[in-house]
């Protein structure tokens, strides 16, 4: 059996990885492009496809909606000595994290869980 | 040979006994064991012998097995004396080294106490014996073929020694270089092929007589299940199982088994420990393996309220109900002053932390608790570390160490405590506990709001994937018999734990293919104990050993599989990311999602059809989390008719 060759940008919508407000933009960056930023460099990884995280590999942090500014999360992710590798200059440019940076600011609220059912319901209550 | 000689010939088996006990004293008596009648005068043999008319026939091509003595088998002894210890079920792949004994098992022994379940793969025999003990308590055994059957479940048996659940194998070995088949069973044979597995196993034996089996079947049941648990090993020689079995003059006898009863702590290390912790402002409970059973889940909550101390579990085993109020995460170790471990897998990880980022990649090392935080350890590991593999992890200073069983010690830990407490320091105790009672319920709102974020998103959310599972379970007794694979904890953050056998904790070893047989064999305890099995099983994991899918269809064991297809090694997907971020290099993705050597996709796999085809039920893909529950409840209803059944589900990574 061939393999089914497929590029970063067909594999997203394959997968049917959802970006609710998708083609929002800051200013100084693009929503859309962020989102196969995020994808192709991988931040996906230990933070998820929406940027939710994960208690396993981002410390339970949520990057969606991050509320750092522009140029403190372009330093961070620079930068960062903490569980996070850094990803330098050479490795993602300012503009491809202006990018990234628009597409978790694009990234709907959540409801609130007393509005999910299943969250009320059918998990423990104490 | 101090044993006296009934029979007038001088055997195989006797032959391998004498050359045993003449190996041991120095001694060699070749020429008389390999005359073909044993007791005829000693002769002068040249260097090479001419081949015998058997020899002669194997190097033409055409080789005849020795005729067969008349007598009972060997084997069939080995089943009576395997029927006294109550062994319920024998997953195994089968093999010609253990012919001997199958064949006994299943006629002689009428395939009961044990029950033969064909298994696929060795590793997923041991994973099931695995599974199988930590939802019942009753251990199993399993026989695999000599030399390569014993290398395919090595993993598995690693497995079990790291997470400390007994196992008994049988590994069939053909001692006799002069009389086994020449061919196979020859490259199938070991002079020690216990050898492979003893850095991981408690004890090992190679019995060369039918007493000699007897009172080492017995003795390696003893000592896996006299804690701290672990696998053990038994090579079987096939000349022991096939020839008829002798007694040597002295009645065949069947060792009675007598439980051991498990070491405790010493009373003056308990009495100090309870006075640190009587004394202590905020003391912590952390609990890795240190229930047992139930009746340890009770004795920790005894604990915990006695102290109106917060609990940390690590999830080994379910230690103590995350309904409880005293139920906290692992983030007030920090504010300790005392801390107590109980059965930890890694105490220096619990009072220090690892951050896998330091100058060039080596990582840097941090101190969770504050100077002068007294440690105190009970483990029974500290009874059984071997030096080989690393599974002792980094050595930690501890104030207190009490070698011995966690939950053997808490009655005394518990009385010594109610005499250690006085009058003046209970108020503060309860304030103490108040103040945790309201972070446990605060904690719970914010957890709830963390799952609700993606909750629509596709792929679908582990915190969605683990609500729906739970929505379609909770009127059940049910038990989580696995969780390969990471969700983000989701299972023990949104699910009530409260009875030991609804969390049974991971590999213990993290090697990966346990999630699938140790799930079938959790289920199969529970199907005989009424209860339901869920698990969510990850795509790598599964395709380890497949096979094992078939094995729950054939033997009628069910399960729900809810699967975590995240379509890669997750881990190794963040670990080759972390290498390029290191050498500032940007990671080769290839034409996929993640570094190349790390995705399973392209094309993805379709487990629900793999699944069909070995007898499950099954549905999938499933990517939109609208679908998600009604595909679940309609696999619930397939394994409430006893069928095991999976739902493939496209989820986020973790």
């Amino acid at each position: 059996m061939s393999f089914v060759r497929l590029s970063v940008a067909s594999l997203l919508i394959a997968f049917g990885v959802s970006v609710a407000g998708q083609g929002a933009a800051l200013a100084d960056g693009d929503a859309q492009k962020g989102k196969v930023a995020f994808i192709r460099n991988g931040c996906w990884q230990c933070h998820d496809y929406n940027g939710q995280g994960s208690v396993a590999t981002s410390n339970g942090k949520v990057i969606a909606r991050t509320q750092l500014p522009l140029d403190a999360f372009i330093s961070f992710v620079h930068t960062t000595n903490g569980a996070m590798p850094p990803f330098r200059l050479q490795v993602l440019s300012d503009a491809d994290l202006t990018d990234i940076y628009a597409y978790l600011q694009s990234l709907p609220e959540p409801k609130a869980a007393k509005d999910i059912p299943l969250l009320n319901n059918d998990v423990r209550t104490q | 040979m101090s044993r006296k000689t009934t029979s007038p010939k001088l055997n195989r088996r006797k032959f391998l006994t004498a050359a045993a006990v003449a190996g041991a004293s120095g001694a060699v008596a070749p020429a008389k064991a390999a005359t073909p009648t044993g007791l005829e005068a000693p002769q002068k043999l040249p260097s090479a012998l001419p081949p015998n008319a058997y020899v002669a026939a194997n190097e033409a091509g055409n080789p005849q097995m020795p005729q067969g003595e008349s007598g009972r088998p060997g084997s069939d002894f080995m089943v009576d004396v395997i029927k006294t210890l109550d062994i319920k079920y024998l997953p195994a792949n089968p093999a010609s080294s253990y012919r001997g004994i199958h064949e006994s098992l299943i006629n002689y022994g009428k395939n009961t106490m044990p029950e033969f379940l064909t298994c696929m793969h060795e590793e997923s025999a041991v994973g099931m014996c695995h599974g199988y003990f930590k939802a019942t308590g009753k251990p199993l055994m399993t026989l695999v073929h000599g030399v390569v059957g014993l290398q395919h479940a090595t993993m598995a048996v690693y497995n079990a020694w790291c997470d400390r659940v007994p196992v008994l194998i049988l590994g069939g070995n053909d001692l006799d270089a002069a009389h086994r088949a020449p061919g196979v069973p020859t490259f199938h044979s070991g002079q020690d092929i216990n050898a492979i597995v003893r850095d991981y196993t408690k004890w090992d034996d190679n019995p060369v007589s039918a007493e000699h089996f007897a009172q080492s079947f017995v003795r390696m049941y003893k000592i896996a299940t006299t804690p701290p648990y672990g696998p053990v090993m038994m090579s079987l020689d096939g000349g022991l199982q096939t020839e008829p079995v002798r007694d040597y003059g002295q009645p065949l006898y069947i060792p009675k088994f007598f439980a051991s009863a498990p070491p405790q702590g010493d009373m003056g290390a308990v009495k100090e420990a309870a006075r640190l912790l009587a004394n202590a402002e905020r003391p912590v409970i952390v609990v890795d393996r240190a229930a047992r059973s139930q009746e340890g889940v009770d004795l920790l909550v005894q604990l915990a309220e006695l102290l109106q101390a917060p609990v940390v579990d690590q999830g080994n085993r379910m230690n103590f109900p995350n309904t409880h109020p005293l139920s906290r995460p692992a983030s007030v170790i920090n504010q300790a002053d005392v801390v107590i471990g109980l059965e930890l897998s890694d105490y220096w990880a619990t009072v220090n932390g690892f951050i896998d980022n330091g100058d060039d990649g080596v990582g840097k090392n941090i101190t969770k608790v504050k100077p002068g935080t007294k440690l105190i350890s009970i483990s029974s590991v500290d009874l059984l570390t071997k030096s080989n593999y690393q599974d002792f992890q980094r050595f930690q200073s501890i104030d207190v160490s009490m070698p011995g069983d966690a939950q053997a010690t808490l009655p005394f830990l518990i009385e010594a405590l109610k005499s250690a407490i006085s009058n003046d320091r209970k108020d503060a105790m309860t304030k103490r506990g108040d103040a945790i009672r309201q972070a446990h319920a605060k904690g719970l709102d914010d957890t709830k709001q963390l799952a609700a974020i993606a909750w629509d998103a596709t792929p679908i959310s582990t915190a969605r994937l683990l609500t729906e599972t739970y929505a379609q379970i909770k009127d059940f007794d049910w038990s989580l018999v696995s969780t390969a694979g990471n969700t983000s904890d989701w299972a023990n953050r949104l699910w009530p734990m409260q009875k030991y056998y609804q969390w049974l904790g991971a590999s213990g070893g993290y090697g990966v293919g346990y999630g699938a047989p140790g799930s079938v064999g959790a289920a199969l305890g529970n199907r005989d104990l009424g209860r339901f099995s869920v698990s969510i099983q990850s795509d790598g994991d599964l395709m380890y050993a497949p096979g094992v899918l078939w094995t729950a269809a054939r033997h009628k064991i069910p399960l729900l599989a809810v699967m975590h297809n995240n379509r890669g090694y997750h881990q190794e997907v963040m670990h080759i990311q972390r290498m390029s971020n290191f050498r500032n290099r940007v990671a080769n993705i290839g034409n996929d999602l993640a570094p190349i050597g790390t995705s399973i996709m392209n094309p993805d796999i379709a487990y629900h059809d793999l699944a069909k085809s070995m007898g499950w039920w099954a549905k999938g893909p499933v990517t939109d989390p609208a679908d998600l529950g009604p595909a679940i409840k309609e696999a619930v209803a397939a394994v409430k008719d006893g069928q095991p059944a999976l739902v493939n589900v496209v989820t986020q990574p973790r």
